[in-house]
Parts: C-alpha cells; structure tokens; sequence
C-alpha cells in the first residue's frame, strides 16, 4: 500500500474511533469543540516555548561570538609581544569556541523553523476550529435525526485530521526544543564555570593575566632603562632613546614606582 | 483529490494527475522499504513538490484528505514510525 494512503488510513481510523464513543452525536459536537480550543491553546503555548528557547540560543551565542572576538585580540596582543605561545594558545580556544557557536547557530535556524511552523500550525487551526464553530450551530439549530449524522460526519473528519496534525506538530517541536535545551544548559553550565571565561571581562583567564604581567613586566624595564638614564646624567641619553620609544615613560618615571620588581622574571619562567 | 502534507496544510489536486502522483508515491515507497536514505529524500522531496504545485486549500475551508504525507522534514526512521500507526500521532 502506498505511503499517503497508509496515513490516511491511520487519520481515518482515529476520526471514527472518536465517533463511536458517541450517542448522541450532537453532545460530541461541543465536546469536540471543547478540545479544539485546548489544542489551540496548546498550540500557542508551543510557540511561546520555541520563541523562549530561540532566543536563549541567541542569547548564548552571542556570549560565545564576543568571548572568540576577545581571543582574538589576546592572540594579536601576544604575538605583538612576541610571545608567540600564548598567541597559539588563544587561537587554540577560540578555535573550540568557533564549533560550539556553528552548533549553535545550526539550533537557531532549527528553532526558528518550528516557531514559523507552529505559528502557521495555530493560525490555520484557528480557522479551522471557527469554522467548525459555524457548522456546529447550523447543524444543531437544523437538526433532524436523518441528515444530521452525515453533517456530523463530515465536520468531524475535517477538524479531526487538522488536530492530528497541529497535535503532532506540537508534539515534534516540543521534543526538539527539549534535546536543544539539555544543551543549551551544558553551555550555561560552561560559562558560568568559568572554563569559556566570562564574557563580561569580569573574571580573567590565564592568558589575560600573562598577557597583564607581560605589559607590566615591560613598563619596568622601561622605567629603569629610563632612571639609568638619568644617572648617567643625561651624558648618553640619545643611545638609550632606543630602548625606551615612549617618551611619556621617560618623562615620568615616578608614576609606577619600581611596580613589583618581582614579576618581569615571573612572567619568563612561564 | 485534496492531498495534506502534514505541518503544511492541504492541497487540491486535479484527478488527472492521480497517475503521476502514484508514480512518484511508488518510487517513495521503494526507496522506504529499502532504507535507501539519498533515494527516499529525491522521492519524498519530488513528491512533496508535486503536491504543493496543487491549489491550496484555504484555512477555513474543513475537508478530510484523500491522502496524507508525513511533514517534509520527516526523516526516513520518523516516515517508517510514522506509517506503523503507533502511537506517534496525536488525536
């Protein structure tokens, strides 16, 4: 037997179940429609899920997409200073970070799909559902035994097809918004670990501390290169202008007192 | 004939074209009990097309369907439940 008339078999058969289980077919009419507006309720309440997941996505992705940008610069800062090992190091993190922020633009895109999807779902339900509404009054307000169970009928198999599709369409995104947020809460678990670093600068990783000791580690050697300087009694001072090309350091070498003479060689063991 | 693809909506398709519609549902069909992936994803997409080259049926019109396809991002495991007829659809 060919696909589609296997599901339509299977529609069929739900849709006449649901039927039998009637006396008086008039009853089941606002019965039915009774379930109808939950379906729609459950409907929208899908789209608000989806809407609340999406946007956490994004939420995420943007944290991550600014914690790769500032790798990034830790990386030119390094190998400016030369330090071309940190410079890796950071290339080697935001690399990682890169594959995390593919997968979560891939989840975007996903739940975006549904959220339109079930958007569309709700609205054509509601139509549906309005429509059904007309027929049941017609058909009570007309009622004859002979004619009614055939109106019946067919209102029945209309509407009970379309709640058998928006119920699965539900019933599908509820399930991959589910999967999408076991992982979105492994990442939230992430940052707040600390293991992503925090994308507010609040916190700082490694490389930002050695990067730090570094430029502080340079602006004491610039200020003793500048002192020496000036006990040389200003006798030489254009050879050591080389070695310090800043003059604002040369001219206020006061300003960091000597800052922990102990860091320079700290930051060389490493 | 009025054709649904689930999550889409229905479409009305003129009875002269049942012959090729049973001719794409037939390469479907193969490609389903063979679990040939790439071959089901041709057919179901050709399938799909086909359908939505019909007339729209409009929201608020309630019609039962002469037939039934699964949504289009079915993949083939999800079609094979799908036509077992377990509990997968909601009613």
């Amino acid at each position: 037997m060919s696909i589609f008339r296997r599901m339509s078999t299977i529609f069929k058969a739900k849709a006449n179940s649901a039927l039998d289980k009637a006396e008086d077919p008039r009853e089941t009419l606002d019965y039915s429609y009774q379930k109808q507006l939950e379906l729609l309720q459950k409907v929208r309440r899908g789209v608000a899920d989806v809407a609340t997941s999406r946007k956490r996505v994004e939420l995420q992705a943007s944290q991550l997409q600014s914690q790769s940008s500032k790798l990034q610069d830790q990386a030119q800062k390094a190998l400016s200073m030369g330090r071309e090992d940190l410079a890796r190091e950071a290339l080697t993190r935001k690399s990682g970070l890169q594959g995390q922020i593919d997968d979560l633009q891939t989840q975007h895109a996903q739940l975006q799909g549904e959220e339109e999807k079930l958007t569309l779902a709700s609205q054509r339900l509601q139509a549906k559902v309005e429509s059904f509404r007309t027929r049941k009054e017609t058909i009570k307000a007309t009622y004859t035994a002979a004619e009614a169970q055939t109106r019946i009928n067919e209102a029945f198999s209309g509407i009970s097809e379309e709640m058998s599709d928006v119920g699965l369409a539900v019933q599908r995104a509820e399930d991959k918004t589910q999967q999408m947020q076991a992982r979105a809460g492994a990442i939230d678990e992430l940052l707040a670990s600390g293991a992503l670093d925090d994308a507010s600068g609040s916190s700082k990783d490694s490389i930002t501390l050695e990067l730090d000791r570094m430029s502080s580690g340079s602006d004491v050697e610039n200020e003793l290169a500048a002192m020496k300087a000036q006990l040389a009694g200003g006798s030489a001072p254009k050879e050591l202008s080389g070695d310090t090309p800043d003059p604002a350091q040369a001219q206020a070498p006061a300003q960091q007192p000597a800052a922990e003479p102990a860091r320079p060689q700290d930051g060389d063991v490493r | 004939m009025i054709v649904r693809i689930m999550g889409e909506g229905q479409w009305r398709l003129a009875d002269d074209k049942l012959d090729q519609l049973n001719a794409v549902d037939t390469d479907l069909e193969k490609a389903v009990s063979s679990g040939d992936e790439p071959a089901f994803r041709t057919a179901f997409t050709a399938l799909l097309d086909f359908v939505r080259a019909g007339d729209k049926v409009p929201d608020d019109e309630l019609h039962d369907s002469d037939a039934i396809l699964p949504p289009g991002d079915s993949s083939l495991a999800e079609m094979r439940e799908l036509i077992s007829g377990d509990g997968l659809i909601a009613g």
